[in-house]
């Protein structure tokens, strides 16, 4: 395990071999899944078919965020903005001022960091139905802090009337792109592109805005997750069935509001909870359970499965998850440790 | 002044009147920039802008955006002098619980379409506001009222560029340029000069105009309404803080205009003297 960034750079360097660099654009690993094609811009594109309301834009990146699906269906509904978030945002808020539904899309990062007054004072203090939609949340690319955002989760849950989103695979993300649709406010969406997994389709699964679902039983702990951390929870605890050890785990894609009193319930029958998103161990879906377990007085042991509170290294998204502890392997070695 | 504007003048003075009123409600107040503004203000509410009483959210209205939050009390004094809202909630300004409050919001106050006071947002939306005018065909404007100090944010120019882009010939920027802002004189603090060029090159309609000149101002809408480009329109207009107020002119001028306890009924009294007919 190395951690490049703490290194000298005036040193020279031997970087072993294996996988390269991934691209920016990389689709999550699919891990022998089967996958789905843009799944985001695909459902959109059906929306947008019974909902005249809605209308798409972006800020230079429609290849990126799956929404030139939807400019290819409907290039009048359309608008490039350019390489400008800020008016990209601005001007969303105007079209929904106009009786427009629009999704607006960019990367995590841009959105969370460059439009926040923006999406704050146009959209948010104004309760407008526009859909901020984002791809790389999180750790989802190896360039590095200037594309990772492992703090959008932290940023946009103090803003007030926002709905925030963490959905964890193709079929969540279609199903979900459908729910914001007819959400009347605002929202933010995490967004895996390009080939997404396909996990929670084949278990019969149904997003439910605002609700969190059990998606695997187990008594030994449970394992609160959203994104496609829940992906990685369930082949984690496909590896510990095998040795004896049964893990539930609560799916909560809605991280505001979050689904409490599902949270609570759960956790109380419960005697280790652990929290596992992909985001920065500060102010995400860990800190939010934390908070809603010590209100509501249910105190099981309790441990955070999240990125550290650090910029993090460049390169290939397979060693970085191992390095920063989110992949398979370590998930099922960090709770076995706990329960040891 | 023509005498076809007489009756703008009075607007105007009228204008002038209610906002000094407000800020004496409160003893304080940005008083500076309503008295400057004024006449702009006038010519928007009492010749330029299509709008109906009672329905403040008629579809064919013309948008009037305040980018300037700080501003509000000249807007609610142009609204009041309107009958947009009632000349009796003047006096409850800045209170508590007001629907007139010091900074103007969206949620508090009947005509006023958006949440400004976060400076250099007014124009992107006015941008998105435009775009949707078109997508429903509706032949309304958007104005948006800005400061000289608000070209200093990026994200102004970002919505300059994709105005001119999106041929938005529906939107009409309305800039107030006093060269003051809170640290001391724009030009000063970062200058947007030259300002004419810039705007043109950037694929705007531009004109530079007085705007306490009510002729000039008249004239400014007439054209950026009537002009059959498919461009962005803006005008430009350079006005005079407290103007109106001779007394208050001549003080050293800041963002902040200090008025003395006893100082406003005499504002009001001079204006009074000075009423056109």
């Amino acid at each position: 395990m190395t951690l490049s960034r703490r290194k000298s750079k005036y040193e020279a360097r031997q970087p072993k071999g294996g996988p390269a660099t991934s691209a920016m654009i990389a689709s999550l690993d699919a891990e022998g899944r089967s996958t789905i094609p843009a799944p985001f811009g695909h459902a959109l594109v059906e929306a947008a078919k019974t909902d005249e309301r809605i209308v798409g834009l972006t800020a230079d990146l429609s290849k990126y965020t799956d929404l030139y699906v939807f400019a290819e269906a409907f290039p009048n509904r359309f608008y490039q903005m350019g390489m400008a978030e800020q008016v990209m945002i601005s001007a969303a808020a105007g079209l929904a001022r106009e009786g427009f539904t629009p999704f607006a899309t960019t990367y995590a990062v841009f959105a969370s960091r460059r439009a926040y007054d923006f999406i704050c004072m146009a959209i948010a203090e104004e309760e407008l139905p526009v859909k901020v939609v984002c791809a790389l949340p999180g750790l989802t690319t190896g360039y590095g802090p200037s594309h990772q955002a492992t703090e959008d989760l932290a940023i946009f849950r103090g803003m007030p009337n926002l709905t925030i989103i963490d959905p964890c695979d193709a079929t969540e993300i279609a199903q979900a792109t459908h729910a914001i649709a007819a959400h009347p406010g605002p929202c933010y969406m995490r967004l895996l592109r390009g080939q997404v997994p396909d996990v929670l389709g084949p278990l019969g699964y149904q997003f439910r805005l605002g609700r969190a679902q059990m998606v695997r039983q187990g008594g030994d702990a449970l394992i609160v997750s959203s994104g496609f951390m829940t992906m990685r929870a369930l082949d984690a605890a496909k590896r510990l069935a095998a040795e004896g050890i049964e893990i539930g785990i609560l799916h909560s894609p809605t991280i505001k509001p979050l689904d409490e009193a599902t949270i609570c319930e759960e956790a109380a029958k419960a005697r280790l909870v652990v929290t596992a998103e992909n985001h920065s161990r500060i102010g995400g879906l860990g800190e939010a359970v934390a908070s809603a377990l010590m209100r509501n007085g249910v105190h099981p042991a309790f441990r955070q499965i999240a990125l550290p509170d650090e910029f993090l290294d460049a390169g290939a998204l397979p060693t970085l998850h191992d390095q920063y502890r989110i992949s398979v392997s370590a998930v099922a070695r960090q709770i076995r440790g706990w329960l040891a | 002044m023509s005498i076809a504007n007489t009756s703008l003048a009075r607007r105007a003075w009228a204008i002038r009147r209610h906002a000094l009123r407000m800020a004496e409600v409160q003893g304080q107040g940005y008083i500076g920039q309503a008295l400057g503004v004024a006449d702009v203000l006038a010519v928007a509410w009492f010749h330029a802008l299509s709008y109906r009483l009672g329905e403040p959210e008629w579809e064919g209205r013309d948008r009037f955006l305040l980018s300037i939050g700080h501003y509000a009390i000249a807007l609610y004094a142009a609204m009041i002098e309107a009958g947009v809202l009632p000349e009796e909630e003047l006096e409850t300004y800045g209170m508590d619980d007001s629907r007139l409050p010091m900074s103007g919001m969206a949620a508090y106050t009947p005509g006023m379409e958006i949440t400004g006071g976060s400076l250099g947002h007014g124009l992107g939306i006015a941008v998105g506001m435009a775009m949707g005018l078109k997508r429903n065909g509706n032949p309304a404007f958007i104005y948006n009222l800005m400061s000289d100090g608000e070209l200093g944010e990026g994200s102004t120019w970002e919505a300059a560029m994709a105005a001119a882009h999106h041929d938005l010939d529906n939107l009409i920027a309305l800039v107030d340029f006093n060269n003051q802002q809170a640290d001391g004189p724009s030009t000063r603090m970062m200058t947007a000069e030259p300002l004419v060029p810039k705007f043109e090159a950037f694929g705007w309609h531009v004109q530079r105009i007085d705007g306490n000149d009510l002729d000039a101002v008249k004239a400014a809408f007439d054209i950026a309404r009537s002009l059959r480009e498919p461009r962005p329109r803006i005008i430009i207009c350079d006005t005079t803080m407290c103007k109106g107020v001779p007394f208050l002119e001549t003080r050293e001028i800041t963002h902040f205009v200090r008025v003395e306890a006893d100082e406003w009924a005499k504002a009001v009294a001079h204006l009074d003297a000075e009423a056109p007919v």
